[in-house]
């Protein structure tokens, strides 16, 4: 869909699809389209990555400890030009950048879409039901809610163990309050309307109620909190594997080369850490201007 | 009013036993308790020895009211790595880590404050657009990258700061810290800012936006119409009232700070509980962080408690609103 054929449907059809309408809003923002372009330039890199990094970092075959250690742009022993540098291990970090940026990306879309299904469903549980059931699952959001993010996946940590799957736990649990409590809030608002009370009036199985009718209308807040928490996910694995508690050396993040980096770091090596750390800023920064903007063009109290 | 701080009370008991149940299945039902809480460099007569000792050849509803009773009278256990009792061990590095929490608290309301309120008086002004934007990057900013920079920084290439420990510490009125000498002072700054910036952009953000409400304010119009300068209406009529949601966010932020200082402290090897609970982590030190985990656990349950209980003593309607449920 190019942006041509939107703006004459807008303009003369004045028949708009509400994605049309969501789009030539969230256009408005120049930053938010900037932000959007490089966010999918880093998903594009991301999966490309095994197709367009000179080596593959962890194939032992291809590196070589004697490229170790090398300023950025230097070149290394098999031909190619290290434009970010190497790491200790005589990585290209360019390469190694790129395939790390896989794994962030991974473990923080697959925690978010994850904690966005089971808090929603709690949260939806939790409307519908209404009365003690739904007392009791506020109480216990509200209590989780009242511990920082990074305290419940440290204590997650400290009781499963690194790695991946770990990893994701401790995210998921550290954040479906997050959904639980916005769905919840959404659904009790949109089921006091007319067209709940006319769906139920026909009849309709519960089921049927809740999926169809109630949940399309709570998505607006949700795609904002999910963009959000998805940034907040890849920054919290970041945080705990660069202490050392979160992802393994063989699952190499973005946290995990900077966390590398840091005993380089007092001898004035700066890139191996620098280059990763600026990998991930500009992911998270531009997941959360991406974010903000669909919360004012997402937000009903803003329209126009 | 006491039916209400009652409630509260036991809704903060409540939580303290679910959390002691979640961490003692976590240890002892999910994890294998013999490999976590017994030293793995232990012969087999000693494994044998502390299982019996910890009860572990009982049944599990027996093990958990064991545990109960070691958590109630304070004892942990012994840490593998030091010999000392847990408990003894947190403690002694608590002071440290809330000595940065709260110089990094007064370091987000002086820099916060002032910078907000420029922002909020002067919004047009091309500053005050910088501002709101540095904020917007304190937020999103991973903390532990920011304190990596910081210390390549002013640690290697200027070298004006000492990036790692405590430095030297001096006794003033009893209190034994690094706030006393120029040394502990240059190793705290680093630290401290790091660990301030989400609350320096949170107090920007909090101070712009209570100007920007307070100003179309009548109080503010009639001052101003009294002839009063803009450095008193700003100074004292302004600065009272936008205080009040500061101080409580403020407030409510130490216990964060006290969680986030675990990232602060690893990366400026500052020694406070924080580094203990990633070192103990990595060393697999378990009664030092089963410990850890329920300290903290307690202080956040007491802080939440007694924000609760002020906010019911500030705000009738919070009161009413939870008799009403």
């Amino acid at each position: 869909m190019s942006a041509g054929d939107i703006e004459t449907t807008a303009v003369e059809a004045r028949v708009e699809t509400p994605f049309q309408r969501f789009w030539s809003e969230f256009r408005e923002s120049t930053i938010a389209l900037i932000a959007l372009i490089v966010l999918a330039l880093i998903v594009l890199l991301a999966v490309l990555a095994p197709w367009i990094t000179p080596q593959d970092p962890y194939d032992l075959a291809q590196v070589d400890v004697l490229d170790g250690k090398l300023p950025p742009g230097s070149e290394a022993f098999t031909g190619y030009t290290m434009w970010l540098g190497s790491d200790g291990a005589g990585r290209d970090l360019y390469s190694a950048i790129l395939y790390g940026l896989r794994i962030s990306l991974m473990v923080g879309m697959a925690s978010g879409v994850l904690a966005l299904i089971i808090g929603t469903a709690i949260g939806l549980v939790a409307a519908y039901a209404g009365g003690r059931t739904e007392t009791l699952i506020m109480r216990a959001v509200d209590i989780q809610l009242s511990f920082p993010a990074v305290l419940i996946a440290l204590m997650l940590v400290a009781i499963l163990g690194r790695g991946i799957d770990k990893i994701i736990i401790a995210l998921v649990a550290a954040q479906w309050a997050y959904y639980a409590r916005t769905v919840r809030g959404t659904a009790l608002v949109e089921s006091a309307k007319e067209y709940i009370e006319a769906a139920r009036c026909l009849g309709l199985s519960h089921t049927r109620v809740v999926f169809r009718h109630v949940l399309p209308n709570c998505m607006a807040p949700l795609i904002v909190i999910g963009t959000v928490q998805t940034a907040s996910a890849i920054a919290l694995e970041s945080t705990l594997s660069f202490l050392g508690v979160g992802l393994r050396q063989t699952e190499p993040s973005l946290g995990v080369l900077i966390s590398n980096g840091f005993e380089y770091m007092m001898s004035g090596r700066y890139w191996i850490s620098f280059f990763p750390g600026l990998a991930l800023l500009v992911t998270i920064v531009s997941i959360n201007l991406v974010g903000d903007q669909l919360r004012d063009v997402l937000n009903p109290r803003l329209k126009r | 009013m006491t039916v209400f701080i009652i409630r509260r009370l036991l809704q903060a008991i409540v939580v303290v036993f679910l959390m002691s149940l979640i961490v003692f299945f976590g240890v002892n039902v999910i994890g294998d308790p013999v490999d976590m809480l017994i030293n793995p460099e232990a012969d087999q007569a000693e494994i044998e020895r502390t299982i019996r000792a910890l009860g572990l050849d009982k049944p599990i509803h027996e093990q958990y009211l064991f545990f109960l009773k070691g958590v109630a009278s304070g004892d942990f256990g012994k840490s593998f790595i030091f010999g000392e009792p847990a408990l003894k061990l947190i403690l002694h590095h608590m002071p440290a880590t809330i000595e940065l929490a709260l110089v990094s608290l007064v370091m987000a309301i002086v820099l916060g404050i002032p910078l907000g309120l420029y922002a909020g008086l002067f919004p047009d002004q091309r500053i005050s657009r910088a501002i709101m934007a540095g904020s917007i990057l304190g937020f999103s900013l991973p903390t532990f990258w920011v304190g990596l920079m910081m210390i390549m920084l002013f640690a290697v290439y200027l070298g004006w700061l000492p990036s790692t420990g405590r430095g030297d510490m001096a006794e003033f009125l009893g209190i034994r810290s690094s706030l006393w000498t120029r040394d502990g002072l240059s190793h705290l700054f680093m630290p401290a800012l790091n660990l301030a910036l989400t609350n320096i952009s949170l107090v920007i953000r909090l101070t712009r936006a209570g100007v920007r409400e307070a100003m179309h304010q009548d109080y503010i119009k009639f001052a101003r119409a009294k002839g009063l300068t803009t450095r008193r209406v700003v100074g004292v009529h302004l600065m009272k009232n936008i205080l009040i949601p500061i101080v409580t966010v403020l407030g409510l932020e130490f216990g964060n700070l006290l969680a986030f200082s675990v990232v602060t402290e690893t990366i400026f090897a500052w020694p406070g509980m924080g580094k203990l609970l990633i070192d103990s982590l990595l060393q697999l030190d378990r009664p030092v962080v089963v410990a850890y985990l329920m300290i903290i656990v307690l202080f956040f349950v007491i802080i939440n408690l007694v924000v609760d209980i002020l906010y019911s003593v500030l705000d009738p309607r919070v009161r009413l609103r939870d008799q009403g449920t």
